[in-house]
């Protein structure tokens, strides 16, 4: 562990171009050197940039990642999915806390560790998992666990632990035409370069390339429009903060098909008159960062980045990462675009949308990492090739993450319109019972929908598909989603901010016994108020898990409920254990009958 | 013998009403409705009360409960009157809002005790009590609606007489109450 | 100047200029739209959401959405005042407002918008939050157990005054106002009581010190007068004396 007096604020400020919209890269890289934002450093990040302090303040507050009391030498973050709880998470991480000797959300009393929750960190499928200092480790089990128990009291620094505790299949079980065709570098680039533009954008058209971030907004529209927009300098930005609980693909591409992503990014570049692009990794995916780094700077030698690309005389672009810091919200496109100029993570007010208005301003595409891996496969062989796969709303393939209760949990590449039913036999689900596409914010489906399509016309997804047999509790997979949603509201509007959080407290309510069909009510009210209301698709679907597992599963519910109407909205006589304890009292009037 | 005619008198609206942690400032308000009290009288007629100073609510129409829920003595009455009363009103900002004994909700209770029993002024060698007769507090003052299902609630620090009146005299005429501008205030 | 464009309201004609929000032709108009976080002199916010409209069939914010020729809005129905009522009774129980001590009680705009929409209670499971009260500056109260997070006095601070003392630090329901100062004390920032920013709280949370109760109950801004009728909507300032 570095002393914190061996952090050099002004060289890391210096390193990001004493520029304050890099205020998240540069808070990461204080925290990385002194395991915290100490409160002072603030003041010295203030003078330094020429910023308010408040303003740092508010972007080191609002980050999971970041914090000013000390996490120890080793913070160990457990991802906190449904499908870690199925994997036995829960007992795990009691394990490794009784191994070490120590409390979860508690500094150990020696100040070397620190164990605590987080988000799915984008391994459902080698769930259980976690993050030792921002790096992943998959696949937990108990010996595993008792490697890192040791480690640990051995005080061995991280880089001397044993690899294979880092090490991440791709889990590819299903390959595609981005997953399985090799594609040579440069080979999209020198398409693009050949027919122009204009033609490109006419075979993304054709192709009817649609966002693979969920939305499913049309490419060669979001390109077009931002092309066509004025301003002093146009961006491209990859959204690579796949943060949607169950989702693991873009982990995949990054990992091992990255010169696909990064030319669909030149590709479009190129098309919009682009100079700059920008990637932003989720915090969780630090380990593949070098990897990444490296891959670029390849690319820049062969010509590829940089300028004249391909020797083309003004065909310039270069591509920074960017890393998250631990916020779902990120990304939403706005508030990633926000976190990319250094504040907290916050959607912005649209219209106007990022192609006329995004980074620093400007026109700016902002496409998912699977959408410019598609954009690079259809500058390489054409609109009409991509077409043949998939349905005619939705075209080409789609990389879906598996993870629950199956055999075979990994990437499936898949084209579009392809059933339920059929992933569910490939990566061997017999006894399925509900599968949650497209993640907490997406759509949960029960065994009498399986023949329905992963297609926009009918389950459009970001990729997540999680399985659940019939042995699960569906209760429990909406109340860990709900908690989810609490967890990541950015607080800006009132009906996500107070609404996830009487959301959550509901369902804990239910969960301890104590629930009422008045609760089911209320619960469907503030649905109501968050669908309407809501600022984002934050809020607009933080209500979904609840709303459809009421609808498909109501007996995980009824039997919950202890009264038809009305339950005290708190313990009655757990409220009273505290004068309890200090009057020392345990008569029959120290106590109250939870009737 | 000659016939008398027969004259019916209304059933009189049966009320019972209590004050749980407030300061019975409500109770005052309602008194304050001075000599429309006799009129009041024509159509209901008090069960437990302050007023009355009977002990147990019996079957009513009305409940009406002044101040928030704070120890388990008032989760007894409050239960007794939810289930005797056909309408239960929380009247006034406690029992609405928990009010200004809510001011404690974010006060640990050992200090409230120390305060009380250890370093009040005027105190020496003070004990914490430890008497069953002494109702047990809880570590936090909630409104009255999550403890129990409430059919209207009647704001005000104390809701003045004339709202009290209009809301009585609307419940008894079978009205949904109506209160104007004026008459509804949090303070 | 004329304008030539124009909307629906409720059935009623608004006419606008172009680039004009819903709100802003709205007020200019004289027609009252709920709202707590949007304040005609700075940038629409849109996070209060009360002023939520329905602009023909999907909803959005009144504060931050543009006026269109030929629009149709709705904002006084049962539905919308029904889920702005919702609103603010989360805004109630969110944090710790008892107006029975509240020295801004009367004058409130979070009272008022309640009072306008008929709130009776706040309904929802009150969370009853543990945060602190910052007296430590000689002329200014910052009571953040009410504050709603509508950042006005932020963009008060920053864009008029010129000096960024407020910001919201935190995430979800754990979001704060913090201060521009190492202390996290108001008193170590160059606030000033002659700031925009002293004056811009819709509610008790930045308060004047030594102001509180000068004006008599019945005489308050509020007392007799609703908020949707007061001149230019929620606008006008208490008297001070």
């Amino acid at each position: 562990m570095i002393e914190p007096d061996v952090c050099d604020l002004p060289g890391i400020v210096e390193r990001w171009g004493k520029d304050p919209a890099n205020m998240v890269q540069i808070l990461r890289d204080v925290q990385e050197s002194c395991g915290t934002i100490p409160s002072d450093t603030l003041d010295q990040l203030a003078r330094l940039l020429g910023v308010p302090r408040v303003r740092i303040e508010a972007t080191a507050s609002f980050y999971h990642f970041f914090h000013a009391e000390s996490h120890g030498a080793y913070e160990i973050l457990f991802s906190d999915n449904i499908i870690d709880h199925m994997a036995g998470k829960e007992a795990l991480k009691a394990y490794l806390c009784e191994r070490l000797w120590l409390e979860p959300r508690k500094l150990s009393e020696d100040g070397l560790v620190y164990v605590d929750d987080t988000a799915d960190i984008g391994l459902a499928d080698q769930a259980p998992s976690m993050l030792v200092n921002g790096h992943a480790v998959p696949s937990l089990d108990q010996t595993r666990l008792d490697l890192v128990a040791e480690l640990i009291r051995a005080k061995k620094p991280l880089a001397d632990w044993p690899p294979m505790l880092f090490e991440i299949p791709d889990n590819i079980r299903l390959a595609g035409p981005l997953t399985g065709d090799p594609f040579a570098p440069g080979a999209a680039l020198q398409a693009t370069l050949a027919r122009g533009s204009d033609a490109t954008l006419a075979e993304l058209d054709a192709a009817n390339l649609r966002g693979r971030g969920g939305a499913g907004f049309k490419t060669a529209t979001k390109w077009a429009s931002c092309r066509k927009a004025e301003g002093e300098a146009h961006y491209v930005v990859c959204n690579a903060d796949e943060g949607e609980p169950g989702t693991f693909k873009d982990r995949v591409l990054l990992n091992s098909h990255a010169d696909l992503v990064f030319e669909g990014m030149t590709v479009c570049a190129r098309v919009i008159g682009a100079k700059q692009g920008l990637i932003y990794l989720r915090g969780e995916y630090k380990n593949l960062l070098e990897k990444l780094q490296s891959v670029l700077a390849r690319r820049r030698e062969k010509g590829l980045l940089g300028n004249s690309i391909l020797g083309e005389a003004g065909v310039d672009f270069d591509i920074e990462i960017h890393l998250g810091a631990g916020a779902y919200i990120c990304g939403e496109e706005s508030a990633l675009i926000e976190s990319l100029e250094g504040k907290p993570g916050k959607p912005r007010n649209r219209p106007p949308f990022p192609d006329r208005c995004g980074y620093r301003n400007q026109p700016t595409v902002v496409n998912n990492v699977e959408t410019f891996a598609c954009a690079a496969r259809i500058a390489e062989r054409g609109g009409a090739a991509f077409a043949a796969l998939g349905t005619p709303q939705s075209t080409g393939s789609k990389l879906i993450s598996v993870s629950g209760d199956c055999e075979r949990p990994g990437i499936y590449e898949v084209p579009f319109g392809v059933t339920v039913q059929q992933i569910l036999i490939d990566c061997g689900a017999e006894d399925a019972h509900a599968v949650q596409v497209s993640g907490p914010s997406g759509t949960c489906i029960s065994y009498r929908e399986f023949d329905r399509r992963i297609a926009f016309e009918d389950l459009p997804t970001a990729g997540a598909f999680m399985v659940f047999s019939r042995e699960r509790d569906m209760f429990e997979v909406a109340r860990n989603f709900t908690h989810f949603f609490a967890h990541e509201s950015c607080g800006f509007c009132t009906p996500c901010r107070v609404g996830t959080s009487l959301l959550r407290n509901t369902m804990d309510k239910l969960a301890a016994g104590k629930g009422s069909a008045y609760d089911m009510n209320e619960m469907k009210n503030i649905m109501h108020i968050l669908r309407g209301m809501a600022h984002c698709g934050l809020g607009h679907t933080a209500a979904n898990p609840v709303v459809q597992t009421m609808e498909k599963f109501p007996d995980a519910y009824e039997r919950r409920l202890k009264k038809l109407d009305f339950e005290p909205a708190f313990d009655l006589d757990g409220a009273l254990q505290t004068a309890r304890l200090i009057t020392g009292r345990d008569d029959e009037w120290a106590h109250l009958a939870n009737d | 013998m000659t016939e008398q005619p027969i004259t019916i008198e209304p059933k009189k609206l049966r009320v019972a009403t209590c004050s749980l942690a407030g300061c019975f400032g409500c109770h005052m308000s309602l008194l304050d409705i001075d000599e429309k009290l006799f009129d009041l009288l024509k159509v209901v007629e008090f069960d437990r009360s302050p007023i009355t100073d009977i002990k147990h609510c019996g079957p009513c129409d009305i409940g009406i409960v002044e101040g928030g829920v704070c120890n388990a003595e008032n989760v007894h009455v409050l239960k007794e009157f939810r289930k005797n009363c056909k309408v239960l009103v929380a009247m006034g900002a406690c029992a609405i809002t928990g009010g200004v004994p809510a001011l404690r909700n974010n006060v640990d209770l050992w200090d409230c005790y120390q305060e009380v029993y250890h370093y009040g002024i005027g105190l020496e060698n003070g004990q914490i009590p430890n008497d069953p007769e002494l109702p047990l507090p809880f570590d936090r003052v909630h409104p009255i609606n999550e403890v129990v299902r409430i059919d209207y609630f009647l704001p005000g620090c104390p809701p003045s007489a004339d709202a009290i009146w209009k809301f009585l005299t609307d419940l008894a005429a079978g009205r949904e109450p109506k209160l104007d501008y004026d008459m509804v205030h949090y303070d | 100047m004329t304008k030539t464009c124009t909307f629906t309201l409720d059935g009623k004609t608004i006419p606008f200029e172009e680039g004009e929000t819903i709100m802003e032709a709205a007020s200019a108009a004289g027609v009252y739209i709920p709202h707590l976080c949007h304040h005609p002199e700075f940038k629409p916010h849109g996070s209060c959401k009360l002023c939520t409209v329905n602009i023909g069939g999907r909803l959005g914010a009144a504060c931050t959405n543009r006026a269109a020729d030929g629009m149709k809005v709705e904002s006084e129905t049962e539905a919308l005042n029904a889920d702005r009522r919702a609103l603010t009774q989360m805004l109630f129980v969110e944090g710790n407002h008892i107006c029975p001590s509240c020295e801004k009680s009367g004058n409130c705009q979070l009272q008022a918008v309640a009072y306008h929409l008929g709130m009776m209670t706040p309904h929802f499971t009150h969370f009853y939050p543990a945060r602190d009260i910052d007296a430590s500056h000689p002329d200014v109260l910052i009571e953040r157990n009410r504050c709603i997070l509508c950042e006005l006095c932020v963009r008060a601070s920053r864009d008029v005054d010129g000096k960024n003392v407020f910001g919201i630090g935190g995430r979800g329901i754990k979001s704060r106002l913090i201060v521009n100062s190492a202390s996290g004390r108001l008193a170590d920032t160059n606030m000033s009581v002659t700031d925009r920013a002293a004056e811009v709280c819709p509610t008790g949370a930045i308060l004047r010190k030594r102001h509180g109760f000068t004006v008599p109950i019945g005489k308050r801004l509020y007392d007799h007068q609703s908020i949707a009728e007061v001149p230019v909507a929620g606008m006008k300032e208490p008297r001070r004396d």
